[in-house]
């Protein structure tokens, strides 16, 4: 039965998909030429997709990491007696945070950290912890009164609340914000082709620039996928991490 | 023994307790009873400093509450409350296995006590062991919270409404329960409620609390029979018509039936009934 539901996963099949494109696209190049006649190379061969997904995922799982570690941090500091006067200003750091365009922060980035990855992972940090922070305050507020109450009634220390209460209790809303970043992060990485970085929108913007359209295609299919994908893995883990008698956040 | 002397407490300038002086002898039943905001519910609170107070001393078998950590104050005092506050994402077991597994007791003999303690409440430990709340009634939610109360075997018991949200024949079995705890482990248990006939029927003694301060002391029989004042006349309620009308279960608390909740009427002609009979 477990095994059945493996097998018929569209995460499994998803990621076969992914994979098979991912090494096979010179292999479609005769599709490409029909499709689109007169453009050559009909597939893009700058670098292999699989050293630009390699890249890409390296960028995200900086900044994600980077984001996930501080935002976690920020939400237990500031839901903890001692921080909660810094709720509302941590809140509102973290939205100017997503209000500004990781295109303009790529611009302004780039004059004091060169060009190349590093204004790319910084420009996804600042627009990845939004929700990462507001899901976290918001999971671990939604511990229920009652629970904490008697948890500290019984003599949990600060320490043990917050480790074997506040976090397990909190821990499917905190995923399911990661899921949220790590998706958009996934999408957003494609401008850092712009300044230089390796990702899967070299591509795209190669393609954009010399009016190759095959490159855009092969750059956002894979980048589409590549999102999907880990979107499914993300579910997949929010119902493994599911603590018995409680409920999924999404 | 519990011992407040001159405690009070206040939030922003308004005292909720005030100067607040009563001792608990050990053993006893003591429930605080009040309407909402007297501070009963705070008093209790800062017997285990979930309530840090402003002023005063409370001591507990002789020693000073704030003579060691919270926590530590809090692992020998046992301490159940109205919404339960079972931790949802864990078993039936490692809910009542809180407190020893916080003092390190060994895995048999937390196992043996979460086994005594199933069957003491009267939930078939094999049958309930491993469930969680979600998959509870409400009252045998509620003994769970009470077995964890229980668990480390503390001399003091703590607890706030604890039977405030279940239905009135839950809770009618429930405080039978508890009576029947009290009788066989002689644990000093101090209870609120706003409940009357909850706290004439539990108590070996009442301490009922008007904005902070103490109203009166006394057994439950003191309580009816000689109010102090016109506000404990009031809360308690038309007590010499209860005291006439009470006949039909002079003889047993049997004869009384499942205890009524609150009623407004001033006329209570079965609270005497609803006293432990006899004590």
């Amino acid at each position: 039965m477990r095994r059945f539901s493996i097998i018929t996963s569209p995460a499994l099949w998803v990621g076969v998909f992914f994979t098979a494109l991912l090494f096979g696209m010179p292999q479609l190049a005769p599709a490409f030429e029909w499709s689109f006649p007169g453009v050559s190379p009909p597939v893009f061969e700058r670098g292999s997709f699989f050293a630009l997904w390699l890249s890409h995922a390296g960028l995200v799982l900086a900044a994600s990491g980077a984001a996930t570690v501080l935002g976690m941090v920020l939400a237990i500091f500031v839901t903890r007696p001692a921080g909660r006067d810094f709720r509302s200003l941590v809140s509102t750091l973290a939205a100017v945070g997503q209000t500004f365009p990781p295109a303009a922060v790529l611009a302004l980035a780039v004059p004091a950290l060169g060009f190349g990855p590093r204004p790319t992972i910084v420009a996804l940090f600042l627009y990845g912890l939004l929700p990462i922070i507001e899901n976290a305050i918001a999971g671990l507020e939604g511990v229920p009164g009652a629970t904490r109450e008697a948890a500290r009634g019984m003599g949990l220390s600060p320490w043990q609340l917050l480790r074997d209460v506040d976090l397990p209790l909190a821990a499917p809303v905190i995923l399911a914000g990661v899921r949220v970043s790590v998706t958009i992060a996934i999408g957003t990485a494609t401008i850092g082709s712009t300044v230089g970085a390796l990702t899967l929108g070299t591509p795209i913007f190669d393609g954009l620039a010399g009016n190759k359209l095959p490159f855009v295609i092969q750059g956002a299919v894979l980048v589409a996928l590549f999102a999907i994908l880990t979107d499914m893995l993300f579910a997949r883990l929010e119902r493994w991490l599911q603590l018995p008698g409680t409920q999924p956040a999404v | 023994m519990i011992d407040l002397d001159h405690v009070s407490k206040r939030y922003d300038g308004r005292a909720v307790v005030d100067d607040l002086s009563l001792t608990v002898p050990d053993g006893a039943f003591c429930v605080l009873l009040g309407p909402s905001g007297c501070g009963k519910s705070t008093t209790l609170r800062m017997i285990n400093r979930l309530v840090p107070f402003d002023s005063g001393i409370i001591h507990i078998g002789g020693e000073d509450v704030r003579g060691v950590s919270p926590e530590t104050l809090r692992r020998r005092i046992g301490y159940a409350i109205q919404s339960i506050g079972l931790f949802p994402h864990w078993s039936v077991e490692d809910n009542i296995a809180t407190v020893p597994r916080l003092l390190n007791w060994a895995r048999n003999r937390i196992r043996d006590r979460v086994t005594e303690l199933l069957e003491l409440l009267r939930l078939d430990p094999e049958n309930y062991r491993h469930k969680y709340p979600h998959q509870l009634s409400g009252g045998e939610q509620q003994r769970v919270g009470v077995a964890r109360a229980l668990a480390a075997d503390p001399e003091l018991l703590l607890m706030d409404e604890p039977f405030g949200a279940v239905d009135p024949i839950t809770r009618d079995a429930l405080q039978s329960e508890i009576a029947r705890i009290h009788a066989a482990t002689k644990k000093t248990i101090v209870f609120v409620t706003h409940d009357i006939e909850e706290a004439l029927r539990l108590a070996t003694v009442i301490a009922i609390l008007e904005k902070g301060g103490l109203a009166q002391w006394g057994t439950p029989l003191e309580i009816v029979d000689q109010p102090a004042s016109g506000f404990v006349r009031d809360f308690v309620g038309g007590e010499t018509a209860a005291a006439s009308n009470c006949s039909g279960c002079a003889g047993s608390p049997s004869g009384c039936g499942p205890a009524k909740p609150l009623r407004v009427s001033p006329y209570r002609p079965r609270l005497r009934c609803a006293m432990r009979w006899p004590r």
